[in-house]
């Protein structure tokens, strides 16, 4: 898996999250994409983080002091640099009964993200989501 | 006001007339309840007005008559118990006989009226009906708030063991696939990290079977003289190790002897959750300090730390089940978020109480009075 091809040398991601063992899980799969990544591990610290850093991508924990955490650094992220990719991921997915991955576009327009995944997910699939939302 | 749903079924207009009259200013206070009871009207001439009535509305009593045109009163008890209506019944008739209540009674009459009835009579039995209703509604009630609180524990629960496993599960991945080479000293850190939630995990666990043996009153309470002075003793040299691993300095101030009759597993688990939240929340090389007293029939119990401390906005909520303080000083810290949340349900069982003193950053001072019982 080390031999694969590095597509996204170059460029940086940051990850919002609480979690810091999440925060070092996304690390280690976002540099094995080839992405600098720089991390926060609060929701404070992450708002600075949006003002001080230029990303090419985000990747923000959904419930930190709040429930709905992420969503505000993604609506943030958003108004400030609309065309990067923003990624939420949650372990609620389920138990809050949206089901993120068919979400109408009016809420899809609210929510601002470009993606809203199960935390469980592999490094395999972040990547094809990462993929999907580059190339859009 | 709460509106009850009241049908009359009778041929005789004028009988249903003089009901209406009766019923419609009428309205009581049910025991035990905290609102006025009255009632929406609606009438039936015939067994199948009757029926179409009921199948387009929700009733609460049903005034049936024993002869109608076309179905006979009890054929309609009938007919309302198989369709599993759910309203009571009150049965009209003119034979006044024992032999009709038992048949009626059999076919699910609530109550009978025998004709002629005077408005008094009606009410009574109105109220006597009513009142049963309204227990009912309040039970239903209750048990749908039961199942909700239930439903939302469970889903913050499944929620609380997901975190950790998906974090566990990723790194297991990792290392499964080399990512960050061959050599396993890259993997010392996700190694220990997934054995701290793993311990994390079964922590949650323990204190969720200690909540529910407190909450379920199921556990058998052993009431004798406990010493708090060797009950405290024994909880720091439990949590010695953690505290010299962050050079925490734990001291106990107490007489030689504090009596309380009081079961001494509970005590256990209330020293146990303070003690191990004065030393997890603190800084490193900071302090705990318990301090133990007697107070006429009561005694007092402080716990102070040098720690993380709380915001005031965190205060109101932190004996709440899974309520965890998130923020830049707490990152890392397991916890089940039941520890607090078990303390006051146990110092109310001494009729007791926790008065808790904090600044963010500063330390935190939990005050617990226990009363003799």
């Amino acid at each position: 898996m080390t031999s694969e091809v590095k597509s996204y040398t170059g460029k940086t991601a940051i990850i919002i999250d609480d979690d810091i063992d999440y925060l070092e899980i996304l690390r280690i799969y976002l540099e094995n994409y080839g992405f600098s990544v720089v991390t926060a591990g609060s929701f404070e610290e992450g708002m600075r983080l949006l003002d001080e850093v230029v990303y090419d991508l985000a990747v923000f924990d959904l419930m930190m002091e709040n429930a709905d955490s992420g969503f505000v650094l993604s609506y943030n992220s958003k108004k400030k640099y609309p065309t990067i990719p923003v990624l939420i991921l949650t372990n609620v997915a389920n138990e809050t009964g949206i089901r993120f991955d068919n979400l109408s576009d009016e809420k899809k327009a609210w929510i601002k993200a470009d993606g809203v995944l199960n935390k469980g997910i592999r490094m395999e699939q972040l990547k094809k989501e990462i993929d999907r939302v580059f190339a859009k | 006001m709460q509106k009850l749903n009241l049908l009359i079924i009778d041929d005789e207009q004028g009988l249903r007339y003089g009901i209406v009259r009766t019923l419609r200013d009428f309205s009581f206070k049910p025991d035990e309840y905290d609102d006025e009871v009255s009632f929406q009207i609606s009438e039936a001439g015939t067994g199948q007005e009757a029926l179409a009535i009921m199948d387009k509305q929700e009733l609460d009593i049903a005034l049936v008559d024993y002869k109608l045109p076309d179905i006979n009163g009890v054929e309609l008890l009938n007919i309302i118990r198989e369709k599993k209506y759910n309203l009571l019944s009150v049965f009209i008739t003119a034979y006044a006989s024992l032999d009709v209540a038992v048949c009626a009674t059999r076919n699910g009459a609530y109550d009978f009226l025998a004709k002629p009835f005077s408005p008094d009579e009606l009410k009574n039995v109105i109220r006597k009906a009513s009142s049963r209703i309204i227990l009912q509604k309040k039970a239903k009630k209750l048990e749908e708030e039961k199942k909700l609180i239930r439903f939302e524990f469970l889903s913050v629960l499944s929620h609380e063991l997901k975190a950790p496993l998906n974090a566990i599960e990723s790194y297991l991945r990792i290392i499964e696939s080399r990512i960050s080479g061959e050599d396993i000293a890259s993997y010392e850190k996700m190694i220990k990290r997934s054995l701290e939630r793993v311990e994390g995990m079964k922590k949650l666990i323990f204190d969720l079977l200690d909540l529910t043996r407190i909450e379920s009153g199921q556990k058998k309470r052993m009431i004798s003289p406990v010493n708090l002075q060797e009950a405290a003793s024994k909880s720091i040299e439990t949590y010695q190790s953690m505290a010299s691993d962050k050079g925490i300095h734990v001291v106990l101030k107490s007489e030689k002897e504090i009596l309380i009759n009081a079961d001494a597993g509970e005590m256990e688990i209330l020293f146990n959750n303070l003690i191990s939240n004065a030393i997890k929340y603190n800084k490193d090389y900071g302090d705990v300090v318990i301090s133990l007293s007697k107070e006429n029939d009561a005694v007092k119990i402080t716990v102070e730390d040098t720690g993380i401390g709380f915001k005031d906005e965190e205060k109101s909520k932190i004996f709440k089940e899974f309520v965890r303080c998130r923020n830049e000083l707490t990152q890392g810290i397991e916890g089940s978020g039941l520890g607090l949340s078990i303390l006051s349900k146990l110092v109310k069982l001494y009729d007791g109480s926790i008065n808790l003193e904090s600044q963010f950053g500063k330390g935190s001072k939990f005050l617990i009075t226990l009363r003799k019982i």
